[in-house]
């Protein structure tokens, strides 16, 4: 925050400095090329977006760049109902809700006695949880898939569940732990005198400081486990159970496949993510940047 | 910094007289701490550490799977690897991999960071390069598998989005891109960098909130042009996070699985095999998980192996940084 409002008094002189020195063409060719990066990206959707409506008669007189000559609903409802969408939709809710919770909390209570009961060799700790964080799936994939099975738990959302929570809570205990490493002794020695137990103090000091941290993690684990594909593709077997990208991909050998039903149901799968994205940018943009700065 | 803060907290602990049981004060404060590492641990134990164990112990058999019997095979497997096409095609192209999503959108991402961050973003306000940086950044939050499953239908050779286009303007072969050896593995590149882009260009974005512009300032005065700052400042200035982007990244490419996936599953002839999509083909596909098992392996290994390269040469350019001043 202090370095934002550092930077604003600066930004304004260097403003009027530039309009001084430079009204040369040669900011117009930059910001041209800026937009046609920024085209180039948009482009997949923009196609996305014209064929999703358009029925295939309409594709193939017109192609894919001219608008819909009508608004044809066919692609939704077949992908809709192929898919079963509502089930698919709600298990990925589920399932990536559920892991936004227990992977929170699980990342809480270990950064708890990281950060804050500074346990002996919690370097080599975190260094553990960094590593569990880079491990490629493959390498746990099968041995995870024999032992859902043997405890009755193959085919189960549980078993997607309880793998993303601690996935997920191996990056989460990084971040987590270095914030509460810099949280104020004072407040702690404070509780401690009041003789207040240290799960006491978890919830009813440290918790509450912090909640925004938490909730940028949850959002995190949500959108993670929301776009997870292998491990969901190997555990989740039949349609009842699968997620969104899971359905998705596995209409693709369909013949009956054809570009609005593609189309359609690229936009419909995507709709839930930008949402999200959208009703959380700020708070995600942040985190983004916490993520980065060690 | 983190250990004066440690002792002080101890040292006054220590004076304060504690009316505590003659047992706790012999006990180091942190034991107590340790139940609350406990559900962590055991969860770790389960999903991460044995599951890896158990991995490196599969890999040492020949074994179809599921009921079958597992009969030993040594480091059999290992040396199979090494005379497998296959395997070496597959870790070629990780390094195709690395290029696209790492070497590109790292360099483009900083050029392009810092024209939105230095050039557009004064010239023509903040407005305009926080809507680029959004648009830059779109692709990252949809699921790589609707990226895929979309970019799979427009590069389709026959009724492709791209391929009609072409046909349209009057090119009567177009390149069956995803279909053909020779296009493949470019095609899965380009929608790679596409899908990359916009993660450093976010980081790179917010690590130069951090620059103190008088520096841009001094040098401007001096008569500094935008590449000279570029280079002199912007690049040095940021590079914990390049740091930061190129491990990640790195990682990431090494591992990517869902866009060969729904782009290629692998194909045309290996040309665009990698080898996380190389292992889950041996186990479960061809049912030969001891196989499978041992690629994985290698893959970890060779994933911890890079991830401390890229932290000792981040170590190392810490430490010249520090002596140089």
């Amino acid at each position: 925050m202090a370095v934002a409002t550092d930077l604003r008094p600066a930004q304004v002189r260097a403003t009027a400095v530039d309009s001084r020195y430079r009204r040369g063409a040669g900011r117009w060719l930059v910001l041209a090329a800026a937009v046609l990066v920024g085209l180039a990206v948009l482009a997949p959707f923009g196609i996305m977006l014209l064929n999703a409506f358009k029925s295939p008669q309409d594709y193939a007189a017109n192609g894919p760049l001219s608008l819909p000559s009508g608004l044809y609903l066919d692609g939704v409802v077949a992908f809709w109902e192929r898919t079963e969408f509502p089930v698919k939709l709600w298990n990925s809710v589920f399932i990536s809700a559920v892991v936004a919770v227990l992977g929170a909390l699980l990342s809480l209570l270990n950064a708890y006695a990281i950060g804050i009961g500074r346990v002996k060799g919690r370097l080599w700790i975190i260094a553990l949880f960094l590593l569990a964080n880079m491990l490629p799936q493959e390498a746990l994939i099968y041995p995870l898939f024999t032992m859902a099975q043997s405890v009755g738990l193959s085919n189960s959302q549980w078993s997607v569940i309880i793998i993303f929570t601690v996935i997920q809570s191996a990056f989460g205990t990084y971040l987590l732990s270095s914030v509460l490493g810099t949280f104020p002794p004072a407040l702690l020695e404070a509780a401690a005198l009041d003789g207040a137990s240290r799960w006491r103090i978890l919830w009813q000091v440290v918790f509450p400081i912090v909640r925004p941290t938490l909730s940028v993690l949850m959002i995190f684990f949500f959108i993670w486990t929301w776009n997870e594909f292998f491990i969901p593709l190997v555990m989740l077997t039949s349609n009842d159970t699968q997620t969104i990208p899971i359905a998705l991909a596995s209409l693709q050998g369909d013949r009956m496949m054809d570009a609005p039903t593609i189309n359609a149901g690229s936009l419909v799968s995507l709709v839930p993510a930008v949402l999200f994205f959208l009703i959380f940018q700020r708070t995600l943009t942040r985190g983004v940047t916490a993520g980065a700065v060690k | 910094m983190a250990d004066t803060v440690l002792t002080e907290r101890r040292s006054r602990a220590d004076a304060r007289p504690r009316a505590s049981r003659g047992t706790r004060r012999r006990r180091p404060q942190w034991v107590g701490y340790l139940p609350y590492l406990l559900p962590g641990a055991v969860a770790f134990g389960v999903v991460i550490g044995y599951p890896l164990l158990t991995n490196v112990y599969f890999s040492l058999f020949k074994w179809r799977g599921g009921m079958a019997p597992l009969r030993w095979n040594g480091l059999g497997n290992y040396v199979d690897l090494l005379g497998d096409d296959k395997f070496w095609t597959s870790f070629g192209n990780s390094l195709a991999m690395i290029v696209a999503m790492v070497l590109v959108p790292t360099l483009l991402g900083l050029v392009l960071a810092a024209v939105l961050f230095d050039y557009l973003g004064r010239r023509f306000g903040e407005r305009v390069s926080s809507v680029l940086r959004a648009t830059y950044y779109l692709p990252q939050i949809l699921p790589v598998a609707v990226a895929g499953v979309l970019w799979n239908w427009i590069l389709n050779s026959q009724t492709g989005a791209l391929n009609v286009i072409l046909r349209g303007i009057g090119i009567e072969t177009p390149p069956n891109w995803l279909g053909d050896p020779s296009t493949a593995l470019p095609s899965v590149m380009l929608v790679l960098i596409w899908v990359q882009l916009g993660y450093p260009v976010v980081i790179f974005m917010a690590a130069l909130q951090r620059v103190d512009p008088e520096l841009y300032e001094a040098a401007e005065l001096d008569g500094a042009g935008w590449w000279d700052r570029f280079r002199a400042i912007t690049v040095p200035q940021i590079r914990p996070e390049t740091f930061v982007v190129t491990l990640t990244c790195t990682v990431a490419a090494l591992k990517v699985f869902g866009p060969i996936y729904v782009l290629t599953r692998g194909g045309p002839e290996s040309s665009t095999l990698v080898p996380s999509y190389y292992s889950y083909l041996n186990f479960f596909d061809k049912s030969q998980v001891g196989y499978g098992s041992a690629i994985a392996t290698v893959l970890t290994l060779v994933i911890v192996a890079v991830a401390l390269i890229i932290l000792g040469l981040q170590n190392r350019a810490e430490r010249r940084e520090r002596e140089g001043v």
